[in-house]
Order: C-alpha cells, then structure tokens, then sequence
C-alpha cells in the first residue's frame, strides 16, 4: 500500500467516523448537543449486542446466556435495538445500558458473541489465514512471497531484537509463538479499532486483563529458581532486608501484568476519546472555520493513532518479552 | 475503578481467552513453527555458504601460493641450469682455444724446423757446389797458368819477392 491510498483510507475513514457522529445526532436530534457527543463517545467506548453499522444497516448478533445453570441462546434482533424484552425458556431477559438484565432478578452471565467477540473472531481467522499461508509459501522457495514479505521483516525484528535481547539465545524460542502472536494480535486489532466499523477491543479491560494474565501465568510457569529465589530470599542483602524485600517483590509480579493491562487499555481508550472529542468538537463549531480545523487536528490525530497501534502492540511484547527474561535469566550468584 | 469493574465482560473474557489461547496453539503448530524453522534454516543456509565461499578463497589463496613457489623454484632450478650450460660452454670454448693454440705452435715448430733443414740442406748443396766450382776453376787456371814457361818463372820470381 503506497502512501497516497494509506492517506486517502485515512481521510475516509475521519469521514465515515463523522457519518456515524452524523447519523447519531440525527436519531435523537432534539437532545443537547453536547450530551449528544458524549453519550456517542461512551456508547462507542462500551462493547454492543449489535453490530451496528450505520443506523440503517446493523447485524444482530447471538446472544448467549448462562443463567442459573440453564444455557439462553437467542439473536439479539429480539431487543430491537433495546427497546423490547424477549422471553425465552420462561425467563424474559431485556437490554439496559448495554447489559443484559433478567427480570425475575436472575443474574445472567453474558457470554454473547457481541461486537468485539465478532471482531475477535474476525482477526483470529485473518491471522490464522494470513500466517499459515505464509509458513505455506516458505515450502516453494527460502524467501517469502506476498504478503510475506511484508510480514518477515516484522517476525524477524520481533525475534531478533525483542525476544533475542530481552530472553536470551537459549530460551527465547518457547516464547516466540507467543510474543508473535500477541504482537500482531494488538496490532491488528488496535488497526481495526481505527476503521470506521466502530469497533473497540482493546479498550476493555476484559481482554486487555485476558492478554495480561497470559503473559503473567507464563512467567510464574517457565520461571526459573533464581526467580523466585530473587522475590522469596533476595540474595546479597541483609536477613531483615530479605523479609521486607518479599512482599515487595512478590507484590512486583502481580504489578507488572497489570501494569501492561492498564498501559494497553489507557492508550487505546484515551486516543479514541480524544479522537472522538475532536469530531465531535466540528458539530459544536458548526462554523467554517472551527470545523475544518477540528477535521485537520482530528487527521492529525488519526496519523498519531496510527502510530500508536503499532506502538503499544510493540510495547506490549517488549515488556512481555522483559518479564519472560527475568523469569529464566540465570544469574551467577552477585 | 468503579466503572471498569462493572463494564467489566466475563463473556468478553472468556472468548478473548478461549480465541487468543487457540489462535497462539494454531499459529504455533501451523505459521509460527515453519516460519521460523524455514527463516532459521535460510539463514544457516545462507552462513553455511559464505563459510564455504572464504574457505574455498582460503584454498584458492593456499593454492595460488603454492603454484607461486613452485614456479619461483622452477625459476631458479632454470637458472642454475643456464649458468651450468654457460660455464660448460665456456669451457669447452676455451679448451677448444687452447688445443688450437698448441696445435698451432706445433705446427709452426714443425714448419720452421723444416724450413731449417731445407735451408741447411740448400747451403749444404751450395757450399759443395761452389767448392766444386772453385776446384774446376782452380784446375782451369793453373793448367793455363803453367802451360807457359815465363809466366812459371815470374810467378815463382813474384812468390819469391813476397817471401823476402
């Protein structure tokens, strides 16, 4: 993709973002606009049971409930939008707020394939697709083709100066599937996130925190016992040391995953809230001037997001990658 | 806090789980495993042949080298070879020169000693001759001489004179 198309998708999309800002203000047009913006930016930050695309083409989704042992499975269409309730096994389950509600007082565990679930599912078979044809090509010849090469130079950078530096030469290979993965799984997802589709994934802190978590159980799980020896009885200090250092330690691993949750979530969330703000701002201006300038600071802004796409997806594996070398590092006793 | 505890999905999470878990064990098995076994024997490949380019350069070095003093030794050995044939040359030119020398003093020795004897024999020859001739002369003039018997007188009165 050559920079014009890149500036051009970039361009529609700010447009298409406006056009669903747009069709928004025009469902409830006689609510202040200002309220109007920030209900948009909150119902765009929250996951949805439909996937709405514009306001006259949205896709229903499945709705899957598990409520008090009993499995619920019926099509979102059912709500209407929200506006109606739908019984179904003789439990009548309605939307209020984005969440699912019984109205018995039964509390459903929502397992539905909402919006984000979709687009989960959407990468998974991107990546899933994209990269088994990419280990397919490598059977022809040694140097990749397509979108292959596109794609080496990223895998090699991600081995050679993420996971080579950070783990070392002899373990770095049982977490290359992993860091890979993750990698490009933020990345594309984050990607997604700035089409105009309106999806949102990595600003809940559900996968964020699922993302975390993995990282987290597999350092606890490869490490290694100068790990733990380093958190339970840090060597080189004193006794009394030693029993103020393990909390703190211990407290350390749990601090750092969650760290990465926090820093994943916050990074995406507060670029669409910003990029959001701004486009809003051109329906407050409502002038030549404010709001062309609102669409230039908001292109902008897009460009930046971007960049940050990519850039927490590299945090995020770098610090993986950190934390995975602290857990196997060997250290030859200070 | 409050909000992001309450926003937060289970459903959401269980998926991201289930999916992120599958897609890192598919990947693993189907994309990640072959890519990096065929980038990792790529770039074995691609080291195992510079390897064998400077250790055939090495060998071409050592080989060159060799044919080097090989072709210096034969250099040398040629050399000593001409100056051996020069010095024979030499020398046989220049015994050559002295047998020529010898032979040609010989020679003139010979020469001379003949020229010698043919001369000696030509004196020889002359001086009887001569002394033959003289004899014949002396025969003829004193049988002239005496022949007259005045001319006896006066040459015994002349004789006589110079004995005085």
């Amino acid at each position: 993709m050559n920079i014009k198309t890149l500036i051009f998708t970039l361009v529609i999309s700010v447009f298409s973002s406006l056009s669903i800002l747009a069709e928004e203000h025009a469902i409830h047009g006689e609510k202040d606009i200002k309220t109007e913006i920030k209900e948009t930016i909150a119902h765009h930050l929250m996951d949805s049971h439909d996937f709405i695309l514009t306001h006259d083409l949205s896709f229903p989704l499945p709705i899957i409930l598990y409520t008090d042992g009993n499995l619920d499975i019926f099509s979102s269409a059912n709500f209407h939008h929200g506006t109606t309730s739908h019984t179904v096994n003789g439990r009548t389950y309605s939307l209020d707020h984005g969440h699912i509600v019984e109205a018995s007082g039964l509390h459903p565990i929502d397992f539905s394939i909402t919006k984000n679930v979709t687009f989960i599912m959407i990468v998974f078979l991107m990546m899933l697709i994209m990269f088994t044809r990419m280990a397919k090509s490598y059977k022809k010849s040694a140097l990749p083709s397509g979108m292959g090469r596109l794609l080496e130079p990223i895998v090699l950078y991600i081995r050679d100066d993420i996971a080579i530096p950070n783990i070392g030469e002899k373990h770095y290979k049982k977490y290359m599937s992993y860091l890979l993965t993750v990698f490009f799984f933020i990345w594309i997802i984050n990607l997604f996130g700035l089409t105009p589709l309106g999806v949102n994934v990595t600003n809940n802190i559900a996968v964020t925190l699922s993302l975390a978590l993995i990282t987290y159980v597999l350092t606890t799980v490869t490490a290694n016992k100068s790990y733990w020896g380093h958190i339970f009885w840090m060597p080189g200090v004193p006794v009394p040391m030693k029993f103020i250092l393990a909390p703190i330690e211990l407290l350390g691993t749990i601090i750092k995953p969650f760290s990465l949750m926090i820093r994943l979530y916050a990074n995406i969330t507060a670029g669409h809230v910003v990029l959001m703000s701004i486009l809003g701002l051109i329906f407050i201006f409502k002038g030549w001037i404010g709001s062309s300038l609102s669409f230039g600071l908001a292109f902008a802004l897009a460009l930046l997001e971007l960049l940050v796409a990519a850039l927490q997806a590299y945090i995020f594996t770098m610090l993986s990658a950190l934390y995975f070398g602290s857990a196997v590092e060997e250290h030859d006793d200070h | 806090m409050d909000k992001l505890i309450n926003d937060f999905s289970v459903g959401l999470f269980f998926w991201q789980s289930l999916l992120f878990i599958a897609l890192i064990l598919l990947l693993k098995k189907f994309a990640w495993g072959p890519i990096l076994t065929a980038v990792e024997e790529r770039e074995d490949g691609i080291k195992d042949a510079l390897e064998a380019a400077e250790k055939a350069k090495a060998e071409m070095q050592a080989l060159n080298a060799d044919n080097e003093r090989i072709l210096a030794e034969a250099r040398i050995e040629r050399d000593v070879l001409l100056k051996e044939a020069r010095e024979m040359k030499d020398k046989i030119v220049n015994e050559a020169k002295d047998q020529a020398n010898t032979e040609a003093d010989k020679i003139l020795i010979s020469a001379k000693e003949q020229i010698n004897n043919e001369k000696m024999k030509a004196i020889t020859e002359l001086k009887n001759q001569v002394a033959d001739m003289s004899i014949d002369i002396a025969e003829k003039i004193l049988k002239s001489e005496l022949s007259d018997k005045n001319k006896q007188n006066e040459l015994v009165a002349e004789a006589l004179k110079l004995t005085k």
